[in-house]
């Protein structure tokens, strides 16, 4: 096999690896945790409000993950 | 804005102040230096006849003091933040991360000296000659370990996606930099380049365009991921499309160099390859984008009252508008007009004024209360001040050099029925005059809301601890 075909499969084979990651990023199974990834970076400090009680950040979805 | 309960984790915020406070004097420098060589092309006399005060000395100390002084101290701080708050741990290495600190200043330093005495490589955005490129190999090598340690020893069972632009920045600046600054040394301060021709012109520009889309995209699209949603106190618009911008950006950047090179020595099919992957590259760009604009839907109106949001969104925008403009400028029968123009000098700077400096001030202006105990800035008026400086000097700037830029390739390809030229240079030089005067203004005016950024941090920094209290929304 000369090196042109070469490089040609590995072009091929760069782009189903890059299908695979659409797929595996757009499947409905991860989308709970990756709503949680999403939300973990506000998740970790806690908001007074004008009384100066504690309240949680409200947890609201990812927008449009769908 | 929300004050922090960051007393769980004994973060080591040390370092980061360090990087923060640096990030704006290096603002100031950078952007100063800027103006002045903006002046010189409008006033010449203002090198004043000294070797180390021309244009040609000055120059590449401009793009290294905003590139590598401010743009990289500015991802030094934020990726030393995020990468603490996402992992819930204290950054690995102790003294390591001190150390990349004050390694990374001595290489400014080091810079600040050598450029003006007219010590360089030649090569564009690695002039600093060998002994400088060793240093700045010892810091990088040492940042990767402090910030791939902390993600080791992370106590989240994630790595939020925020630090997989900040890993690949690394990462691949490192790879850049060993590969494009090969050497052979002759004497203390001067090397040979081990490239040469027209291998020499591919490698530069493998380098100089990757360090566009690592340095100064890549490292900042993890800053955007972590202080836009952070900012605007919602989760980013969509988690899996920021999964796929990554692994689309990261592997169609490194082949985008060869757009810098068009109509030259360079083998035509690689010239057209790196046209065809610069236009690809729009895709991934606006992908990104969208997600980073879109996290405020639902929230709109936040932008009306923060004018730290704002900055962030703002800054958004222009990287579209300069994504869309470089795959643009990147098609060969385009860049036939605009190569060599100042609308290439405009490009670059809707990116770094627009995008970089923008995202990096929104970042600082958020980050500066949380490291300094305080609910909010010193004066939020001062923030939206800066705000409108800093967006009128860009647009001043970008539209000065866009006219200027396209009527310089218009005037240059014209030519006359017998097929001479109809132009002179010196006479689409003169006619550049007017636009290098509006840019010198835009750029007082970043300089300008620089400054103010520094006052108001300082008296952030100098003010009681807690005094300043988060303003509720409205």
């Amino acid at each position: 096999m000369d090196y042109g075909t070469l490089r040609g499969f590995f072009a091929l084979l760069i782009l189903a690896l890059f299908v695979v990651i659409v797929i595996w990023s757009f499947s409905k199974k991860r989308k709970a945790s990756f709503d949680e990834i999403a939300h973990s970076i506000l998740d970790d400090e806690q908001k007074q409000d004008s009384k100066g009680h504690l309240k949680t950040d409200s947890k609201q979805e990812t927008n449009n993950n769908v | 804005m929300t004050q922090s309960n960051t007393s769980a984790v004994d973060y080591n915020f040390n370092v980061v102040r360090q990087f923060t406070v640096m990030t704006v004097i290096w603002g100031i420098v950078g952007t100063l230096v800027g103006v002045l060589i903006a002046a010189q092309l409008i006033w010449p006399a203002l090198n004043f006849d000294t070797p180390w005060l021309t244009y040609s000395r000055l120059r590449p100390l401009h793009t290294n003091a905003v590139i590598f002084a401010f743009g990289t101290s500015a991802l030094f701080a934020t990726s030393y933040y995020v990468v603490q708050r996402t992992c819930q741990t204290r950054l690995f290495g102790g003294k390591l991360a001190s150390f990349t600190f004050w390694g990374w200043q001595a290489v400014i330093l080091a810079a600040a000296i050598s450029l003006p005495l007219g010590y360089t490589t030649s090569k564009e955005y690695a002039e600093l000659e060998w002994p400088i490129d060793l240093l700045i190999t010892v810091v990088w090598v040492s940042y990767a370990i402090v910030f791939f340690g902390t993600l080791i020893k992370r106590k989240t069972s994630h790595i939020y996606v925020a630090n997989w632009f900040f890993g690949g920045f690394i990462i691949t600046v490192a790879v850049l930099h060993l590969g494009n600054s090969m050497a052979i040394p002759v004497s203390a301060m001067k090397s040979y380049s081990i490239y040469s021709g027209a291998i020499d012109a591919m490698m530069q520009w493998w380098y100089g365009h990757n360090a566009v889309g690592f340095l100064l995209t890549a490292g900042f699209l993890g800053m955007m991921y972590y202080f836009v949603p952070k900012q605007a106190e919602r989760p980013v618009y969509s988690y899996r499309l920021s999964i796929v911008h990554f692994w689309a950006l990261v592997s169609l950047y490194i082949w985008a160099g060869p757009h810098h090179l068009h109509y030259t020595a360079l083998p035509d099919w690689a010239q057209s390859v790196g046209m065809v992957m610069s236009v690809v590259l729009f895709l991934p760009s606006w992908g990104g984008m969208i997600n980073g604009i879109m996290t405020l839907s639902g929230a709109w109106h936040k932008l009306r009252h923060d004018p730290i949001l704002r900055f962030l969104i703002v800054s958004l925008s222009f990287y579209g508008m300069s994504t869309f403009e470089g795959p643009m400028m990147a098609i060969k029968s385009v860049n036939a007009l605009s190569h060599y123009t100042d609308w290439t000098v405009g490009h670059v700077h809707s990116g770094a004024l627009g995008w970089v400096a923008m995202v990096s001030i929104g970042a600082l202006y958020h980050l500066i209360p949380v490291l300094f105990n305080q609910g909010r800035m010193y004066s939020i008026r001062l923030i939206n001040i800066h705000f409108w400086i800093h967006t009128t000097g860009i647009v001043l700037y970008i539209v000065a050099m866009w006219i200027s830029g396209v009527m310089q390739g218009l005037m240059w390809r014209a030519v006359n029925t017998d097929g001479t030229l109809t132009y002179s240079f010196v006479e689409s030089l003169t006619a550049s005059y007017p636009f290098y005067f509006i840019r010198f203004l835009g750029g007082v005016l970043v300089v300008a809301g620089f400054l103010l950024m520094a006052y108001n941090m300082f008296k952030t920094i100098g003010a009681k601890d807690g005094s300043l209290k988060a303003v509720e929304e409205a």
